[in-house]
């Protein structure tokens, strides 16, 4: 029984925050119907933002005034009259993207304004994590461990009393538990809506300070963790109950780390599992739980079903301007592979190639939600799989590596399946969920094992040889990652043009008419994960053996969301936006490296705040500018046939 | 032989009975009438019927054979086709696109690996798809995205996509609410038209009873998930049980 304590009562403080984050999450997706992503970047944001005001030599009291009662509220405020308010009903795929966006972009343009060095050591919020204050069952307490479980139980305090006794409590609990009636019984729920973003944002931005001193520096990839864990919880509470979600937080905290305490050390399983734990939990939720899923299906009418693409631009102008701009590409096209093998210095040679290879892996976005309005977010695990699987079998089975590459992706599509199979039942925002605490798994254990990604070394691939013909230098990789890339194109197009293609673009309009009209959608969606998981693991493999060597920071999690967002934002519908995507990625990052590192985050906060464009502009950026261009040039000649 | 044949369906949600104890039966090439009040429980039953839903007990036969476990696209490949009452519309496709995906999967044409090596490229043009556009009178509108079209087009693509499968049996979700009294007009010869040219057997779920009895022999009557009555169309909804169930008196 000590024992057991001795192993629980550390995970009381883990527990704490994610109960804090967790009710914040079901009070703003109870009342407002958006399920804010960002939360955990307003959480990192209150974190930055007490740590810089403590290290300016500010008392601590003041800090926090400023990073968690003002600035967070402030924050949340801003996101949701600038930005939830006006998709409360849009299609799923166009809030979840728009609230990615902001979870991309607020961290970045956090570290722009303060600088992205190193925070070592944050400090705790009231009592000094160096003094230990008393021993429970072994344990000791340090203090802020402390302050972390007081200061959570007396805010939950003051809001329960606050929400029984005031009277703008009252109304919170009531639109809380039906933002229908609220309305109906006149009350004005605009302002109780304020309110709760209001509320919410305040638990983001305490939660972040508490959690802040548990780690040793302050990473925005903790804050992601942190959003997954009480994600967890509040599906423990289906999302609806507040009780629950907030029981579910601290249980997860302390189950966490009893796992740690029970599991052999030194393994990786033990200090995989426990970090991933949450991830876990989440997913089982999602598959078991049949309320939650119900829930998520009915309360998105639209859920799976995108905005539809606008004509494209080359349509508009008729059929001499398609063959004009048809032409255009394919001079780009030739002048861009001849530049590149004559007159484009090293250096950029190599940059380019990573873009042929990202667009590889983008493709697969475009093939799994432009084309079939399935949303995943761990493609960036599958080209991780992809590489790790290349360079495991070259390193220790002698495989040549170009029989890696494409093992890299059959393997990705075996491991595409396995993660088809939860699609299958789910849609929508608990697919996208899904994929996440997958992606999420994939890095904190399965990538961990010295026989798949090896942990923070890393493994190395050998640039290709096949005979005589070597591809070890920067011209041939990029002429192989060429032909690579067409191959794949070629695929998607096949596909698109198919009837498969156009099962998909059925499934995606409306599933029940799909399956109605004979279309077997379990089969349909196993092929079409298969096959994004395969263009993704291809193009890692080919990404892992340009770099020479990788490691899962290479794939992480967040990198997956990056990825659905760059694309997104150039054009999720077409072959040409998942290439312009992948080149603008890369030649974007090289022209910022010639900045102050600093500038380094102005690419994410660009590509997030691309992602808010995505619920006027479905179609991307570049096809809406093209169709602007065109536009303009079709007017012209109407008007001048009309004067002439 | 019967096409259709339900026995002692039964379906709750929760604590509502939407359906109790229905037992309805078609026969080859016939048009039945299924009518009743809001939340009678139609949609339910047909949902029972092409496998959107399983139900609780009961037995759904279609040719004899025992279909209760089968999944949607099973029965629709079996010759159960369905329209709905909330329009189910595949965005982004024209008419004519709606058509002839329908068409290409009713010839189970969707192997990947022909899509692969270029042999599942789409033709332009399919003859039964041409004819049907013209049959329904949707060949003017038939290359327009599907969102710009009005409800009547919407509730004739929906026909289309579901006829051009030749299914056997033809489910019908209120083709016409949404619709205006000269669209349902329209819509009713159409449907006359289509009866008159083949063999498929319908189920007309339908507020509007004129539109009923132009269309179909015998009907249905569901109340509060049981079913109250059924026969010839004119008798039946003379009975007094019928029409308390529907106007809430009895005269
Ligand atoms: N998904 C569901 N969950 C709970 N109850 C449901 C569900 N679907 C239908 N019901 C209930 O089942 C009953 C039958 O509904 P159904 O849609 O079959 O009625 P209907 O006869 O089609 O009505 P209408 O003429 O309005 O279309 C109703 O009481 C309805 O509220
Ligand atoms: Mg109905």
């Amino acid at each position: 029984m000590t024992q057991f304590l001795s192993y629980a009562i550390p995970g009381l403080p883990y527990g704490c925050v994610f109960a804090l984050m967790a009710v914040g999450l079901v009070l703003t997706y109870q009342t407002s119907g958006v399920f804010n992503l960002a939360y955990g970047a307003q959480a990192y944001a209150s974190a930055l933002i007490f740590y810089v005001c403590v290290n300016a030599g500010w008392p601590s009291w003041a800090a926090f005034l400023v990073a968690v009662v003002v600035v967070a509220p402030l924050l949340g405020l801003a996101m949701d009259r600038f930005l939830y308010r006006f998709i409360r009903s849009a299609p799923v795929l166009v809030k979840l993207v728009s609230a990615l966006g902001m979870l991309i972009a607020i961290p970045s343009a956090l570290q722009l304004i303060f600088g992205n060095q190193q925070r070592l050591a944050p400090p705790s919020l009231w009592l000094p994590p160096s003094s230990v204050y008393f021993h429970v069952a072994g344990d000791a307490i340090n203090g802020t461990e402390l302050s972390t479980v007081v200061v959570t139980l007396a805010v939950v305090l003051l809001a329960s009393l606050m929400s029984h006794f005031t009277q703008i409590g009252l109304r919170m609990r009531a639109m809380a538990e039906s933002p229908r009636m609220v309305q109906l019984a006149g009350i004005n729920s605009e302002l109780v809506g304020i309110a709760i973003w209001v509320l919410s944002s305040f638990l983001a931005g305490l939660a972040g300070v508490l959690l802040a001193p548990l780690f040793a520096d302050l990473q925005a990839l903790n804050f992601t963790d942190l959003l997954v864990a009480a994600i967890a919880a509040a599906a423990l509470g289906s999302l609806t109950s507040l009780p629950l979600a907030f029981w579910g937080g601290i249980g997860l905290g302390v189950v966490q780390e009893l796992l740690g305490g029970y599991l052999p050390s030194g393994s990786v399983l033990s200090s995989g599992l426990r970090p991933a734990l949450p991830f876990a939990v989440l997913i089982v939720l999602l598959l078991t739980l049949p309320g939650l899923r119900e829930r998520w299906f009915h309360d998105d009418p639209l859920a799976g079903c995108d905005p539809p693409p606008p004509p494209m631009a080359t349509t508009i102008g008729g059929h001499g301007l398609e063959g004009f701009l048809r032409a255009g590409s394919w001079t780009v096209l030739a002048v861009f592979f001849v530049s590149c093998l004559t007159w484009v210095p090293g250096n950029w040679t190599f940059t380019l190639t990573q873009g042929l290879a990202y667009s590889i892996v983008f493709l697969s976005i475009v093939l799994l939600t432009g084309m079939s309005g399935q949303i995943s977010l761990c493609q960036a695990s599958f080209a991780g799989i992809g590489a790790f699987t290349c360079a495991q079998l070259a390193t220790h089975f002698g495989v040549s590596v170009l029989v890696g590459i494409v093992a890299g992706g059959a393997v990705a599509a075996l491991v595409g399946v396995v993660v088809a199979l939860p699609a299958l039942r789910l849609g929508g925002l608990a697919l996208a969920l899904a994929t996440l605490a997958f992606g999420l798994l994939a890095d904190n254990v399965g990538f961990q094992f010295a026989w798949s990604g090896n942990g923070d070394t890393g493994v190395s691939i050998p640039r290709p040889q096949i005979g005589s013909l070597n591809f070890t230098s920067g011209k041939a990789f990029f002429v192989l990652a060429f032909v690579a890339l067409v191959v794949c194109s070629v695929v998607v197009l096949a596909i698109r043009k198919g009837t498969t293609g156009r099962e998909l673009a059925a499934m995606r309009g409306s599933e029940l008419a799909a399956a109605s009209i004979g279309t077997n959608l379990v089969k349909l969606k196993i092929t079409v994960f298969a096959v994004a998981a395969a263009l993704a693991g291809v193009g890692g493999a080919l990404y892992g053996s340009l770099q020479g060597t990788v490691s899962p920071d290479d794939f992480n999690s967040l990198l997956s969301l990056v990825f659905m967002v760059v694309v997104v934002t150039t054009g999720v519908y077409t072959v040409e936006g998942a290439i312009q995507a992948g080149m603008a990625y890369v030649i974007l990052y090289q022209v910022l490296d010639y900045l102050p590192s600093q500038w380094r985050n102005l690419f994410p906060i660009l590509f997030g705040l691309g992602a808010i464009t995505y619920a006027l502009h479905p179609e991307g950026v570049v096809e809406w500018q093209r169709r602007r261009v065109i536009e303009l040039v079709v007017d012209r000649r109407k008007h001048r046939e009309a004067v002439g | 032989m019967a096409v259709v044949e339900a026995c002692g369906i039964s379906k709750r949600f929760g604590g509502i009975v939407a359906l109790d104890d229905v037992s309805i039966v078609v026969e080859q090439g016939e048009a039945v009438g299924l009518v009743g009040p809001n939340g009678a429980g139609k949609t339910a039953l047909f949902d029972c019927l092409n496998g959107v839903r399983h139900c609780d007990s009961g037995e759904v036969r279609f040719e004899g054979r025992l279909i209760n476990r089968l999944p949607v696209y099973e029965r629709a490949r079996l010759g159960i086709g369905r329209t709905f009452q909330r329009l189910e519309l595949f965005a982004g496709m024209s008419p004519r696109e709606h058509l002839m995906v329908a068409e290409r999967v009713h010839r189970a044409d969707g192997r990947l690996w022909k899509d692969l090596i270029g042999r599942g490229r789409a033709r332009a043009t399919v003859a039964r798809v041409e004819e049907l556009l013209v049959e329904l009178g949707l060949e003017e509108v038939a290359d327009d995205p599907i969102e710009t079209l009005s409800q009547g087009h919407g509730r004739l693509v929906e026909l289309g996509r579901a006829l051009v499968q030749d299914p056997l049996l033809l489910l019908l979700d209120e083709p016409a609410s949404g619709l205006d009294t000269r669209e349902t007009a329209a819509f009713a010869t159409i449907l006359l038209e289509v009866r008159a040219r083949r063999t498929t057997a319908m189920l007309l779920v339908e507020h509007d009873l004129d539109l009923v009895r132009r269309v179909v022999e015998r009907i249905y009557v569901l109340d509060f998930g049981k079913l109250i009555a059924s026969g010839r169309v004119d008798e039946v909804l003379a009975e007094p049980v019928v029409r308390r169930a529907y106007l809430g008196d009895v005269t």
